[in-house]
């Protein structure tokens, strides 16, 4: 019954970084060979899109991986970063800082959305103290979240009103590669994204901290036992997810220009999609994941149209969940619940 | 009665026979994150039986029931392969390749979705919705409702005392999808029109909270929950979105206060009448304590 196994021993070989980026760049090249310019370009547009993805994936991921908990807050999260954001450009409170105000307002946003984690982390876990130890039991901290996706997504709406916004993107810089256009911001997010992904797992692998977690993972009790301090690592989690939400909507706010109260919805269950797709508690299977369903999503959008992304996106998913449960690099045993 | 009370009662009545389609999933501790994806099958079955076959109300809706309970048999298996959280996404996963799939059958009206031709009234709403709660609190109190309910208090102990588990959750899949599948053919044929876009991920967890916040022990828990989630936004109408903040806070408050949900068995068999007159507890009661 390991879930920590699924966060990765250190291997020697090959890692599975370096096999998610050979399995890009040899997709890239086959369409390159087969498929022509526009295909390159779908596909190059997809792993930017899945780039987004990916990172809210991991957040997902990590709280199911460590806490077992499903925490719908995160397309909240998400949201409300850049809703806040938006908000303080908007009413002029960020004048003072000139052209860094977007990059400001960014940061602020990512801020509450950490703030906003570690809330819901208060209402969730610190005082769920009952086990009334039947099996609905694990569906707790789920409804919970939900009571939360409800307040956060209210107050936004009441504060900064519906309507979707225009967020100033202050910089366009595209560069063209034999004819195809790769936007810097998208390029500079994905290896931002990939970033926090490769210091997560190694700090998930190598140091204290990333051990207790992994200790947690596997059981809370034992961990208590060993001296873990349970109460003082579980806020981490919630800080890393309001983190990684937060870092995904700044990157999806500078690369489209969007930003509206409903936001999170479509990149949350996508984020979902890729997580179960890469394989639960797996942080490199959610980067894959991440990038798959942004492929799928291009491409089902360039050979079906656009209604077709929900059903190819979530008929792929159920195939995966039929055929291998434990999604691409996941742990047999994560989702068999804790005892 | 005015039309906004028959409206209320309309969407009650659905809403409690789908809060029970959930409810028998749910009180054999499987939890279903697809509920809107089942009431969408029922919807357009009833639908495309009306409108495009020609057939009349009492053959659309058993005919959607029948087929929802089919889906429902049918999708148990690969889900009952999964526990826990990794269940909830696979019922999830359902509910949005449902959606999608309506979204873009051209069959069934894609975005655009489809007009019902026969109209059902709210007496056979409420006639339903009675119907099947009194159906439901018969298979509680049966030989199968004490397996459910064995399974959902402690499943290995259920397997050692003799239930067959399996049997036991993919019979309660079935019973499921046929109460969602008519919950959603009552929806179709009352409001004369359905789409998509309706039986959203949104649906789906909503209806799941009702069951939750209501309590998985008793029958009585999706009753209570419908009628919370239905009438507490219609009492606090008072003040727009903020009845939506005030909802989220009992909800957060609920799961920190009372997370079992609202009724438990504890809580029935202290109102029950047998035990107005004297304080002895009921053994379900000793029972609930205990465990």
């Amino acid at each position: 019954m390991s879930d920590a196994a699924a966060f990765g021993r250190p291997r020697p070989g090959i890692g599975k970084g370096v096999l998610i980026g050979l399995a890009c760049a040899a997709a890239i090249g086959f369409a390159m060979l087969i498929g022509g310019r526009v295909i390159t370009q779908q596909i190059i547009s997809g792993l930017m899109l899945g780039s987004i993805y990916m990172t809210v994936a991991v957040a997902f991921t990590l709280t199911i991986g460590v806490l077992n908990f499903l925490n719908f807050t995160i397309p909240t999260l998400f949201m409300l970063t850049g809703m806040v954001a938006w908000g303080l450009l908007a009413r002029g409170y960020l004048a003072g800082f000139g052209g860094a105000a977007w990059f400001v307002a960014l940061m602020a946003g990512i801020s509450v959305a950490i703030l906003a984690s570690l809330v819901v982390e208060r209402f969730t876990f610190r005082y769920l103290k009952t086990r009334h130890g039947d099996a609905t039991e694990h569906a707790i901290p789920l409804v919970s979240s939900l009571g939360f996706l409800l307040i956060f997504e209210h107050l936004v709406l009441i504060a900064l009103g519906s309507e979707a916004q225009r967020f100033p993107v202050p910089f366009k810089a595209d560069i063209y590669v034999g004819g195809l256009v790769i936007g810097l911001p998208q390029l500079a997010s994905l290896a931002l994204a990939l970033g926090i992904v490769a210091g997560l797992t190694y700090v998930l692998k190598r140091t204290r901290m990333g051990r207790a977690l992994r200790t947690i993972a596997e059981s809370p009790d034992t961990a208590s036992l060993l001296g873990v301090e349970v109460a003082r690592i579980v806020p981490i989690v919630f800080i890393l997810t309001g983190l990684l939400s937060g870092v995904a909507a700044a990157l999806f706010t500078v690369n489209y220009g969007d930003v509206s109260p409903f936001m999170g919805e479509h990149i949350g269950t996508k984020a979902i999609a890729a997580m179960v797709l890469g394989g639960l508690g797996s942080v490199w299977g959610a980067v894959a994941g991440g990038l798959i369903v942004g492929l799928a999503e291009t491409l089902s959008i360039h050979f079906l149209g656009g209604d077709s992304v929900q059903m190819v996106v979530w008929g792929m998913l159920l195939l995966v969940i039929i055929l291998r449960p434990q999604g691409l690099f996941g742990a047999s045993s994560i989702g068999k619940g804790k005892m | 009665m005015s039309g906004y009370a028959t409206g209320i009662i309309a969407i009650l009545c659905i809403n409690l026979i789908f809060a029970y389609a959930i409810f028998v999933t749910a009180a054999a501790g499987q939890l279903n994150l697809g509920g809107a994806g089942f009431q969408a099958i029922g919807a357009y079955t009833a639908a495309w039986l009306s409108s495009n076959a020609g057939q009349p109300v009492i053959v659309t809706i058993p005919l959607a029931m029948v087929t929802t309970a089919l889906i429902g048999f049918l999708i148990s298996f690969p889900v009952l392969r999964t526990r826990g959280v990794y269940m909830v996404l696979a019922t999830f996963a359902f509910g949005q390749f449902v959606s999608g799939f309506l979204l873009r059958s051209p069959t069934f009206g894609g975005a655009i979705g489809m007009v019902v031709s026969d109209y059902v009234g709210v007496g056979l709403l409420v006639a339903a919705a009675i119907i099947t709660t009194g159906l439901v609190f018969f298979l509680m109190a049966s030989r199968l409702g004490l397996a459910i309910r064995s399974i959902h208090d402690d499943e290995p102990v259920s397997t050692i005392m003799g239930v067959n588990v399996r049997a036991v959750q993919v019979t309660t899949f079935t019973i499921g999808g046929a109460l969602a599948g008519l919950s959603g053919a009552l929806y179709a044929h009352h409001f004369s029109f359905v789409e998509a876009q309706y039986f959203n991920s949104l649906l789906s967890i909503y209806v799941l909270l009702f069951v939750l916040i209501g309590g998985t022990q008793t029958a009585w828990g999706p009753l209570v929950g419908s009628l919370f989630f239905t009438l507490l936004p219609e009492v606090l109408r008072v003040g727009g979105s903020w009845r939506y903040v005030v909802f989220g806070v009992a909800i957060v408050a609920m799961m920190v206060l009372r997370p079992q949900g609202i009724v438990t068995r504890e809580l029935v068999s202290r109102l029950s009448p047998r035990n107005w007159f004297g304080s002895r507890p009921a053994p379900a009661a000793r029972l609930a304590d205990g465990g």
